[in-house]
């Protein structure tokens, strides 16, 4: 008896395990649905505490509830008197700097590569992919002493080398894809249309790869953006501080003013994510593709 | 199917060997040479920019830790290995590099179980998915730095975010009672759970690439085989997610290997050295010593070199001596 149903439920409930999704959507889609937006909102409420925090008035900074009952946006005006605006305009001169020596030096590189073979071809690829793996954090001591004989300390260009070189592979690798993508006949055809080779890579190549090129230039910006122990060891107290030194100065500085650090943060912060949107889909193939082709 | 896939992946790319295209006719020296400069206008700043900000300070770096170094900081000729021994005399450096070993293998390994279930959930198609992937970007674009910052005001002992929740829901009694980033292994495990925060979404993001790069018909033909959900995963989706996998743990190892603004801004290392790991330790080290954190900084990078050859053995590079 036992024998004979065991089998027969199993397969009943092992068919019905089956296709109960199929019959029954609503339920799945509701936990799919569900648990994904649930997972996104831990990941987002960091960054929901700091635009909260902003807000408060001062007097409701220490409060235990978790929204406060007289939001303000004072926080944002005042922080401009610390002086906030020049370390807002040294950090858009790195980033700015850096992403234009980075495209400046990635599009030949990438557009070469992706063109031609050539004997060393496989060297320079290589150390572009060795210097992906490194980071400025192993070699600060080192990064510290070259640019200490150059007398490069306090320098903003100091800031944009280091950031243009550490975030160029990435650079020449997504350009590198896309400049292979496009086909060598239209470049012929507008060198048979009386282009020369460098009026055809301004005129059809580049707005062609401009996809690539934005992906590589946004990139670049956000982590020079955020870069923290190069502009941290090479510059003092007096001398150019990024918005990210300033922020992070500001917790020993002024410890109890939480809510001008984080509307400071805010300001570091919102628009960077927005940017960071813009790419998401092209980075995580940029930042392997390196390795894995 | 696995190994077809594989060599299929990590093929090299053609020419990328650096032999040179087969002439047709014999060129002269003089076109030899032209040709083989060809490439330098090209290349040559690239080339420069690498080996002025990469490369320059791994000499430097090395010189350094070679050097002797008096109290003001000014050079005082070499100091043999003296550098060294100062550093493997250290009474922290063992704490210090169990402390790192802990970091990286916890951290790698619980990011890399987490995204394996984000990113299966993610990889479903569901109404709004767009928006809830964009949600998990945050952490990745937000500079380390404001995130830690965050983390350690949501920990604050007396209203912290995170403390306010627990005692809400009844896993705290009173405020004030708990104050985890001045203690030893509270604070490193919080330090954990923010490297963990930051490096999911990259992780997520790149796994995924990897599961919608399984062609459907595998499914399709496994679901016609009868094997369950779990066997699927286990033999089919895994091993087909392998170069994904091992892309994503050797650049998350490089990552958290050298992650310096989650400790430094939540407890700056301390107290003392107690929460340090190597990176935490040559960055505070250089403040007194300049030679001795130049030797911990190419004992880092020795164990760098060794993560770098394993990525090099493990993808295209070096696919032809496997």
């Amino acid at each position: 008896m036992t024998t004979l149903t065991a089998p027969a439920t199993r397969a009943a409930s092992a068919s019905g395990r089956q296709q109960a999704p199929r019959r029954l959507p609503r339920p799945r889609t509701v936990a799919l649905v569900g648990g994904a937006y649930l997972i996104g909102l831990i990941f987002l409420l960091p960054y929901l505490e700091m635009v909260i925090t902003a807000l408060r008035p001062g007097s409701e900074l220490h409060d235990r509830d978790l929204f406060p009952s007289h939001p303000t946006l004072s926080s944002f005006t005042d922080i401009w008197s610390t002086g906030l605006g020049t370390n807002l305009g040294t950090s858009l001169e790195i980033a700015f700097g850096s992403t234009a020596l980075v495209l400046l030096v990635a599009i030949p590189a990438a557009y070469y590569t992706a063109r031609r073979n050539f004997r060393g071809k496989g060297l320079f690829l290589l150390l572009v992919l060795i210097t992906q793996m490194f980071q400025p954090t192993a070699m600060i001591v080192g990064i510290y002493q070259q640019f200490l004989q150059f007398n490069l300390i306090d320098s903003i260009w100091s800031l944009i080398l280091v950031n243009a070189g550490f975030n160029m592979a990435f650079a020449v690798w997504i350009l590198n894809a896309y400049f292979s993508a496009i086909p060598k006949e239209i470049e012929e055809a507008a060198i048979v249309d009386g282009c020369s080779r460098i009026g055809a890579m301004f005129r059809v190549i580049l707005p062609l790869a401009a996809p690539g090129i934005v992906t590589a230039l946004i990139f670049t910006f956000i982590a020079a953006w955020n870069e923290f122990i190069v502009a941290l060891t090479l510059t003092t107290q007096s001398g150019p501080r990024t918005l990210t030194v300033k922020i992070s100065n500001f917790v020993g500085e002024y410890a109890t003013d939480w809510q001008h650090l984080f509307a400071a943060s805010v300001i570091a912060t919102i628009p960077v994510i927005i940017l960071f949107a813009l790419i998401e889909g092209k980075v995580a193939s940029g930042l392997t593709a390196g390795s894995v082709k | 199917m696995t190994q077809s896939t594989q060599a299929g992946l990590l093929e090299p790319a053609p020419g990328s060997d650096g032999t040179p295209r087969p002439t047709a006719r014999p060129v002269g020296g003089g076109r030899r040479v032209l040709r083989a400069l060809a490439p330098l206008p090209w290349l040559t700043p690239a080339t420069a920019l690498i080996l002025f900000v990469v490369i320059w300070p791994v000499v430097s770096m090395f010189l350094t830790s070679r050097q002797h170094f008096d109290s003001m900081g000014f050079d005082q000729g070499s100091a043999g290995w003296n550098n060294f021994t100062k550093l493997f005399d250290e009474p922290d450096l063992p704490g210090v590099l169990v402390r790192t070993v802990i970091w990286v293998v916890a951290v790698v390994g619980l990011t890399i179980l987490i995204s394996l279930g984000v990113a299966q959930l993610f990889n479903k198609q569901f109404p709004g998915r767009k928006v809830a992937r964009w949600m998990l970007i945050a952490p990745w674009a937000a500079s380390v730095v404001m995130t830690s910052i965050v983390f350690k005001w949501m920990l604050n002992p007396s209203n912290g975010t995170i403390l306010v929740l627990m005692h809400d829901v009844g896993l705290m009694k009173n405020f004030n009672s708990v104050n985890w980033l001045s203690q030893q292994t509270p604070a490193f495990i919080w330090e954990i759970v923010v490297a963990i925060f930051v490096s999911v979404p990259f992780t997520t993001y790149a796994l995924l690439a990897g599961l919608q790069a399984i062609p459907d018909d595998v499914y399709e033909a496994c679901r016609l085989d009868g094997a369950g959900a779990a066997r699927t995963y286990w033999s089919i989706t895994l091993p087909l997610l392998r170069p994904a996998l091992l892309v994503a743990a050797l650049i998350n190892i490089m990552n958290v290997f050298n992650s310096f603004p989650i400790i430094y801004e939540m407890t700056g290392g301390g107290p003392g050295n107690q929460t340090s790991t190597t990176t935490l330790f040559m960055y505070n080290t250089q403040q007194t010593s300049i030679g001795e954190a130049a030797a911990m900084s190419v004992v880092n990078f020795g164990f760098i070199i060794v993560v770098v050859l394993l990525f090099l053995r493990a993808s295209r590079w070096n696919s032809a001596e496997d």
